[in-house]
């Protein structure tokens, strides 16, 4: 049951009424109770922000870590104990704004670490400043005539960086978030399936969505409307790190090289 | 502490000696970054590691470096990272997840000439600041500084065992001189893997921040039976957060406390050299790193020359061994401290000694101390 893996002496949860992330952390469990995930095997990986408080209330191993750094926290753990499963949990401001470059090497890497982001397009927990996921001229804390940059596609992103599996969805799809982050965790490799949520009480507010049915319209009709691509992006999986590495061990082991000096010049 | 007995001969730079050091402890994961003059460490640390079944990472900066040895460690590892000052100014923010969440691990930084890029292929030791208060917050580190490749050696293999015992990083100071010389060192036979003491209790009532008399929360690691959540926000002793105040000035006094508690075993990690003077002024210099040398060397030709100097070589600089600097310096004529910096460690040992003079010999241009700018600064008193 995906209430096994709840810590409920934690609840309520502390984000917003119509908040989006609590539908991500539902999807979530509910994939760790259709693969029976044992919670001694498996590590969450946190940073900074809204979502990344989603360790609060999930009673696997855990790690809340720096802002933008739970990729090489992740990336850590499992290259040592390749065995667990090890799921990072970010902001679209924690993975791809400050996290931006661990994002692009975790994907290189091909370490298999899934990136579950949660993507409200703004920095909510601060009080709504623009994010790399704000879109051109919304309106945010740090935006107030608009903003002048614009959005990153982090699909693209994280395809362009050699992720063999992408996938977005959103929380007004929910069932489908499920079944993506399963699929996920089912693949060989680095794994990022992003979420479109909504941010209500900031970014909705500011731009003229503030009911959170209205932001679910809003997704709902963007897949719709075919705004937004939505389900399985990338599904081009390769050897994962672990088993590359390993490679490295049987060749160094079978080297005979007993070296105690740095390479030569 | 550990006085290396003789055994086999090898004629290692000392970063090499380092990596050895680490491997005698048991290391068995490596993340960072290369940066001049610690490369070697990586190099050797990419040969050696996969060849005992541990991990090479090259990661793409020196945050993601300390990140991924703060998560190896936390999933059972002996892990460490080596760079030198402008990747140990990137690594203060997770170093100060490291103390702040209790994970062992060890970091060396190689010191070079700074500020910024420097003279990236000379040596300094402007770093012992950064090393102490790098890291937002009160942090008590514990820094271990080699003069000699022997040291390198065995100061890596006792930053393992103390990260381990003190449930913190700890931190190895080196520098291009040490780092990059060849010396013959005499190999510890008798150094062993440390390893990690796991609590005891259930895996159900296990309490990763709860802490016994010595002040050390005993640490399991992920894929063990134990599960335990970490966060280097304010948390109680069950590793989640908590703003309570009493809990906060509890934890952040603990960490500083646990370290307090062996500040005796630290301290005791010098040497003294004495020169013959006859009764000649009595001259005390304390150095550390590179500069020992120096010293011994500028201090051994001014022997029988009127004076008597003793030179203070200082192994743990962080905590401040104040019972070193008094017990050396407050009956010595003459106190003197000898660093590739302006003054970082002078300053410390004007603290522990109030109203004694402490003459400095530094340098900041990427040359070393030499013996000469010893002898010159004793003759020039």
């Amino acid at each position: 049951m995906a209430r096994e893996y709840l810590l409920t002496q934690s609840l309520p949860l502390f984000w917003c009424p119509g908040c989006g992330n609590g539908i991500i952390l539902g999807a979530l469990l509910r994939a760790f109770s259709d693969l029976g995930l044992a919670r001694e095997q498996t590590v969450i990986v946190t940073g900074i922000g809204c979502f990344g408080k989603a360790d609060d209330y999930i009673n696997t191993n855990a790690v809340h870590g720096t802002h933008g750094r739970a990729l090489p926290i992740a990336t850590g753990i499992k290259a040592h104990r390749p065995e667990l499963t090890v799921v990072a949990l970010m902001g679209d401001g924690d993975c791809a704004t400050i996290g931006g470059n661990h994002l692009i090497h975790a994907a290189r890497r091909n370490v298999g670490v899934l990136a579950v982001v949660a993507n409200n397009q703004n920095y909510g927990m601060t009080g709504g400043q623009a994010s790399a996921t704000t879109p051109d001229h919304k309106i945010t804390a740090t935006s107030p005539y608009g903003n002048p940059e614009y959005e990153l596609d982090l699909c693209a992103v994280a395809e362009a960086a050699g992720a063999g599996f992408v996938a977005r969805s959103t929380v007004y799809h929910a069932r489908q978030a499920e079944k993506l982050i399963k699929r996920a965790l089912e693949t060989e490799g680095f794994g990022f399936v992003e979420v479109m949520s909504s941010c209500p009480v900031y970014y909705g507010r500011f731009n003229k969505l503030s009911s959170p049915t209205a932001m679910m319209e809003h997704w709902r009709d963007a897949v719709a409307g075919d705004e937004l691509r939505t389900g399985i992006l990338v599904d081009n999986p390769r050897a994962d790190f672990a088993r590359r590495y390993d490679a490295v061990r049987t060749a160094a082991a079978g080297s005979g090289d007993v070296s105690t000096t740095a390479s030569t010049r | 502490m550990v006085i290396p007995m003789p055994g086999p001969v090898e004629f290692w730079m000392g970063n090499e000696a380092i990596v050895a050091g680490a491997l005698a402890a048991g290391a068995n994961f490596y993340a960072g970054y290369p940066i001049t003059p610690s490369s070697e460490i990586a190099e050797l640390a990419a040969r050696r590691l996969p060849a005992h079944g541990g991990t090479y990472l090259q990661m793409e900066d020196e945050i993601a470096s300390i990140g991924a040895v703060i998560g190896a460690s936390l999933a059972g590892a002996r892990a460490f990272t080596a760079t030198s000052g402008p990747g140990f100014s990137l690594m203060q923010e997770n170093l100060g997840l490291a103390y702040m969440a209790e994970v062992p691990c060890v970091v060396v930084d190689v010191q070079r000439s700074g500020p910024s890029t420097g003279l990236a292929t000379r040596p300094g030791q402007g770093d012992i600041m950064q090393a102490r208060w790098g890291t937002h917050g009160d942090v008590q580190p514990v820094v271990l500084c080699p003069s000699t490749v022997e040291q390198c050696y065995g100061l890596t293999h006792l930053a393992f065992h103390l990260s381990e015992r003190l449930r913190m990083p700890i931190l190895v100071l080196s520098d291009e001189i040490v780092g990059h010389l060849r010396e013959g060192i005499a190999i510890d036979q008798d150094l062993q893997p440390v390893e990690r003491k796991f609590p005891s209790c259930s895996p159900a009532s296990y309490k990763p921040y709860q802490a016994g008399p010595d002040g050390v929360p005993p640490l399991a690691a992920f894929g063990s039976e134990y599960v335990f959540h970490v966060t280097g926000s304010m948390h109680d002793y069950t590793g989640f957060p908590t703003a309570d105040p009493q809990v906060a000035a509890r934890k952040n006094r603990r960490l500083l406390d646990k370290v307090e508690l062996i500040r005796g075993e630290l301290s005791e990690l010098h040497r003294v050299h004495e020169t013959d003077g006859g009764n000649g002024r009595r001259i005390t210099i304390f150095s550390y790193g590179a500069s020992v040398r120096a010293c011994r060397e500028g201090g051994s030709r001014l022997s029988g020359g009127g004076c008597r100097v003793t030179i203070v070589e200082l192994q743990c600089v962080w905590p401040f061994p104040d019972d070193v600097i008094q017990k050396y310096g407050s009956d010595a004529d003459v106190v003197m401290v000898a660093e590739m910096n302006l003054g970082q460690v002078r300053r410390e040992t004007e603290r522990a000694l109030p109203g004694v003079r402490v003459h400095g010999v530094h340098r900041v241009d990427g040359e070393p101390i030499t013996p000469g700018d010893i002898i010159s600064a004793v003759r020039g008193l």
